[in-house]
């Protein structure tokens, strides 16, 4: 049922009782042409636009626990492209313009707000990197400014902007299209419209081995008992490693914990997104008014989705420099995701060793943001056998060939 | 916030005096000019990145400063238990999960 004015005001004449489920739980069946691993944002997202752009319907997307249950609904949801290299910015830049219309093409409300994000400097080289990044951004028709500080206090009076504290702040760049969405609803809106072209969201579904034949991939073992494929997309963030290892594949990525709070509701007073990986922290306000706050990954690798509290501490100790108010602010809750991290910062979206299996991963700290623009790239590589041009470099060889694709310094959250 | 025994000092001191290193078991090749592209590749950035009970070295930076030799289930960050390096040169288990811990796509792809 099309979610529309119409329908709402026909829905409410019968007290609301007749709206249907926003997508089917399906059962498994024994063959499916492709099967996507993980219900994360990117997976959904990737099953989507193999229905409806790519023709291919016969899609199962398999989730262990239920879908978006992964960093999908734990991020801090920053959404921006301006990035540094050719080869991952535009990539991001592709999300940030699908972005735009997203809300219409699912017909399920992100909650898209472009609210535009500052990424601040507080040291000279901070600023040189910045105004590097922002000359590099414009030459790939992203939009992106430098902003000065005296602008910075007339645009967000409630951050310290004054020239005295420990890490005084020099300038930003600032990105106006960037913003935030709501997490859960962009798993809610691809898995809705997937589901709607007649892919099959199976949950509580794990995978627990791969069948390779002669260096192909025949099928899956899953709680749910075995189910071929004639291909398979592996998009499984923080558990990569886990899956490509059942199919012999050891991948150059490390897990950790991130962590992230938000804090009791406030009155509106912050109408924009501020990061800093300098002092570490960044922060946006939701439309519930709380203060979504995330911080640098912990220092180990590992799988519990908990997280140290003394990297929590830090963050809070960075957010109070820049935001004294904060001091005084109650916290709601913290949590953690497991981040796929890679040496380079950027992902892996591409073939893999093994014939018609696919991977997707690496996107570590920050990719909610390429949701829409991932999805469509992967499965454009499933589809066609070869990648999309937007991700051809971004492939896993590149750490046998070393032609890396240097993110380090872009990428807002410090990732190790 | 993990609790940490270091082998050397003989006290069970908070993850911050510790910094994690990696995982264990990497060894630089003793012969890189003979490996192939793949082989470097996968010893430079390939892990094995498991999930459950893992050997990992760290180093005590606000201590002794010396490696030390960690068993930890990172699914749970349960500690089983710590080790010198020394100790752990002689520890079967460990010996073990060396040997996989290099092995490379080729090898493990067959
Ligand atoms: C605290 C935090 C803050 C972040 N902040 C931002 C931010 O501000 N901006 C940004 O752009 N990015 C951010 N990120 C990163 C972002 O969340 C991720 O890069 C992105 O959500 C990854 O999406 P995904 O769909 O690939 O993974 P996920 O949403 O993690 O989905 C993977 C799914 O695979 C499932 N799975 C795992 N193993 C199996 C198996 N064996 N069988 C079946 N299913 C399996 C999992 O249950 C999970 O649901 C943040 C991450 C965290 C943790
Ligand atoms: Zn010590």
């Amino acid at each position: 049922m099309r979610y529309s004015f119409f329908n709402l005001l026909k829905q409410s004449f019968n007290g609301h009782k007749s709206w249907e489920p926003a997508w089917k739980e399906a059962k498994l069946k024994p063959h499916y042409d492709v099967i996507i691993i993980g219900g994360g944002g990117h997976g959904l997202a990737t099953a989507y636009y193999l229905a409806k752009e790519l023709k291919i319907r016969n899609v199962a997307v398999l989730e262990k626990g239920y879908i978006g249950g992964g960093n999908t609904g734990r991020n801090t949801t920053i959404i921006r492209s301006n990035y540094l290299r050719d080869e991952s910015a535009k990539l991001y830049n592709h999300a940030v313009d699908l972005w735009q219309d997203l809300t219409r093409e699912l017909n399920f409300n992100v909650m898209y707000s472009s609210r535009g994000v500052y990424n601040l400097g507080h040291s000279l080289q901070d600023m040189r990197n910045i105004e590097r990044r922002v000359g590099a951004n414009i030459l790939n028709g992203i939009d992106s400014e430098v902003v000065l500080p005296d602008e910075l206090k007339r645009r967000i009076p409630i951050m310290n902007t004054s020239s005295k504290t420990r890490y005084p702040i020099l300038g930003a760049s600032y990105q106006k299209k960037g913003g935030v969405a709501r997490h859960d609803a962009v798993a809610w809106g691809f898995a809705r419209a997937a589901s709607k072209l007649g892919v099959d969201i199976v949950q509580n579904c794990e995978v627990t081995g791969m069948q390779v034949q002669q260096g192909q991939i025949k099928g899956l073992q899953t709680s749910k008992g075995e189910v071929q494929a004639d291909k398979v997309g592996i998009v499984v963030a923080g558990h990569s490693s886990v899956l490509a290892a059942m199919a012999g594949i050891r991948l150059p990525v490390i897990s950790r914990p991130l962590q992230a709070f938000v804090s009791e509701p406030l009155k509106p007073i912050l109408n924009t997104v501020v990061m800093s990986s300098q002092v570490h922290g960044y922060i946006s306000q939701s439309n519930k008014g709380d203060l979504v706050i995330g911080g640098g990954v912990d220092g180990y690798t590992g799988y519990s989705q908990r997280g140290s509290p003394h990297t929590l501490e830090h963050t809070v100790q960075a957010m109070i420099e820049l935001f004294p108010f904060i001091s005084r602010v109650r916290m709601n809750r913290q949590w953690a995701g497991i981040v796929d991290i890679l040496p380079d910062a950027c992902p892996i979206v591409g073939k893999t060793p093994v014939k018609n299996l696919y991977i997707n991963c690496g996107w570590g700290t920050g990719g909610f943001k390429a949701t829409p623009g991932a999805g469509h790239v992967f499965a454009h590589t499933i589809a066609n056998d070869e990648p999309h041009k937007l991700n051809s470099a971004l492939t896993l060889d590149r750490f046998i060939s070393g032609a890396l694709v240097d993110e380090q310094g872009a990428s807002g959250v410090a990732q190790h | 916030m993990l609790l940490i025994h270091c082998p050397y000092c003989g006290e069970k001191r908070e993850e911050e005096e510790f910094t994690y290193d990696n995982e264990a078991g990497i060894v630089r090749p003793t012969d890189p000019e003979d490996l192939t592209d793949e082989e470097w590749g996968d010893y430079v950035f390939g892990r094995q990145n498991l999930c459950g009970p893992i050997y990992e070295s760290w180093v005590h930076t606000a201590g002794c400063r010396k490696f030390l030799i960690v068993k930890r289930d990172n699914s749970n960050n349960k500690i089983d238990k710590t080790m010198t390096v020394q100790e752990a040169s002689a520890d079967k288990n460990y010996q073990e999960f060396n040997s996989t811990a290099n092995s490379n796509i080729k090898k493990t792809n067959k």
